[in-house]
């Protein structure tokens, strides 16, 4: 006697799966970027110094991302994978953030719709250009979707919160101090209950100075140095 | 997991995405397309052009690597302002001799396979493990390479963890050895070597082993019709490499034109 199945419509199983990608995601901890005129900020809650969230995908190309680290580390490899081929059989010219975003957002979406669990994750793809107008940012969502942002953009937990306050301290021409700035106290305001220190930061910087390979790391102590001679 | 419309080939999305460890890009590329690789057939080899003199020199703080600049087929010079030293990535350099276009793309695969690795591992290779990648390339790249007719390369940089330059030169067939302080290999390689065994001393400083390498270049220029010297009238100049804790950086050509005058005057040539 196998109980009857149930049916469920179409609507209700993907309400469904969205919510629990949602969920899962909100509850980690967060991501803002900030265009700035340096480059592209990035700064991610991470008390771990090697379990990265950005790292670099090519020459002027980044990759971010909240929610489940064995989920995104996938992604992160197929990036670097991608742009690299592409880099190799035409040239480093022709690889762009808007490829990478593209096969992020088919994967993600083929993985929505037919795996078992969604993946609980959401992904940013960065692209420093030569001037802060050629800057592009694109936010790839656990179901696929793509999005593409300018100015700021926060993802994780609290990202409502952050992009309130990201949004109204912003505005175009920032240095990178002032960004870190906006981007940590961001951060710190969206959970009081988290202290902001250098040392649970993870700060990378697309340099729209650096001849080839923009990607950047900022230490721990850059870090500590610029939010301090701020307050 | 991967189907659908990619702006990329789905065959490389479905490889990007697939959970295999191997952090190698010329691996991912074999088993994708192997036909991306750098290859040649031995036996056209003699009918395309070929880069000739290249060395490399360990000093006190790293390593110099130089190349003269011509490339020849048969009789005739091919090109007068061929580069034959490039930067394997930001401690390493690499040089070639040999036919000049397996070379080049061979080259181009070192650069993107340290790259990637480093990206994907968050670290970069070992010198030791840069060198020995190289060698697994060449033997799998050029199966037939025969005779030093194919690619010879040299390869060197600064070894982090040792805190001291090292190089490492190659056979035909992929065999490695380490250099403790120079080699010179192409056609003019063996008039190189004898002028560096004269020249080369352990502690020779920055100014000391450029000169050293361009001087060998100079001699091997004299006595090998395939090995262009330096050009005062065309302003070209070999390419001086130096590799040091601080990295990858090219002798600039003004630097290089005091060094050349300085020898031929000294030679009573000018």
């Amino acid at each position: 006697m196998s109980p009857m199945p149930y049916y469920v419509s179409p609507e209700q199983m993907m309400k469904d799966r969205a919510d629990y990608a949602r969920k899962g995601i909100a509850r980690g901890k967060s991501i803002v970027s900030v265009e700035c005129e340096p480059g592209i900020l990035i700064v991610a809650e991470n008390p771990s110094e090697t379990l990265h969230k950005i790292s670099e995908i090519y020459d002027r190309i980044a990759f971010a991302a909240v929610g489940k680290y064995n989920e995104f580390e996938n992604f992160r490899i197929a990036g670097v994978r991608l742009a690299d081929l592409r880099g190799y059989s035409y040239s480093r010219e022709d690889v762009s953030a808007k490829a990478v975003a593209n096969a992020y957002a088919q994967a993600l979406g083929t993985i929505f719709t037919q795996e078992m669990k969604p993946f609980e994750i959401e992904i940013l793809v960065a692209q420093v250009g030569e001037t802060p107008e050629n800057d592009e940012m694109y936010r790839v969502l656990y179901d696929g979707s793509l999005q593409d942002e300018q100015g700021v953009v926060a993802m994780g937990g609290h990202a409502d919160a952050l992009m309130q306050s990201l949004s109204d301290g912003y505005q175009p021409g920032l240095g990178l101090a002032a960004a870190l700035r906006l981007g940590g106290q961001a951060l710190a305001a969206a959970d009081p209950e988290r202290p902001l220190r250098a040392q649970v930061l993870e700060v990378a910087l697309l340099d729209r100075a650096r001849p080839r390979r923009a990607f950047r790391r900022l230490s721990d102590a850059e870090v500590e140095e610029i939010l301090q001679g701020g307050s | 997991m991967t189907q659908g419309p990619f702006d990329v080939s789905p065959d490389w999305a479905r490889a990007a995405f697939s959970p295999d460890p191997n952090p190698s890009f010329a691996d991912l590329v074999r088993r994708l397309d192997p036909g991306m690789l750098p290859r040649s057939d031995p036996s056209t080899a003699l009918s395309l052009p070929h880069g000739t003199t290249i060395l490399a020199l360990r000093f006190a703080d790293g390593i110099v690597m130089a190349g003269d600049r011509r490339a020849t087929v048969g009789m005739s010079i091919e090109d007068r302002r061929m580069e034959k030293v490039f930067p394997a990535d930001d401690y390493s350099a690499v040089a070639i001799a040999g036919t000049a276009g397996p070379a080049i793309d061979i080259v181009r695969l070192l650069q993107v396979e340290l790259e990637h690795y480093e990206k994907l591992e968050g670290d970069r290779l070992s010198l030791e493990g840069k060198a020995n990648r190289l060698a697994q390339m060449i033997k799998q790249n050029f199966p037939l390479a025969l005779q030093g007719l194919v690619v010879v390369p040299l390869f060197g940089g600064f070894d982090l963890r040792r805190a001291e330059g090292r190089i490492f030169r190659y056979d035909a067939v992929g065999g490695r050895y380490e250099d403790i302080d120079y080699h010179a290999t192409g056609s003019g390689g063996i008039h190189a070597k004898a002028s560096l065994k004269k020249s080369y001393r352990k502690d020779l400083a920055r100014d000391g082993a450029v000169r050293a390498a361009v001087e060998a270049l100079v001699d091997a220029s004299d006595e090998d019709a395939a090995t262009g010297g330096p050009d005062l009238e065309r302003n070209i100049f070999p390419i001086v490499a130096l590799v040091t804790k601080d990295g990858y950086e090219v002798v600039p050509d003004v630097e290089l034109r005091v060094v050349v005058e300085t020898i031929l005057t000294e030679r009573g040539r000018t």
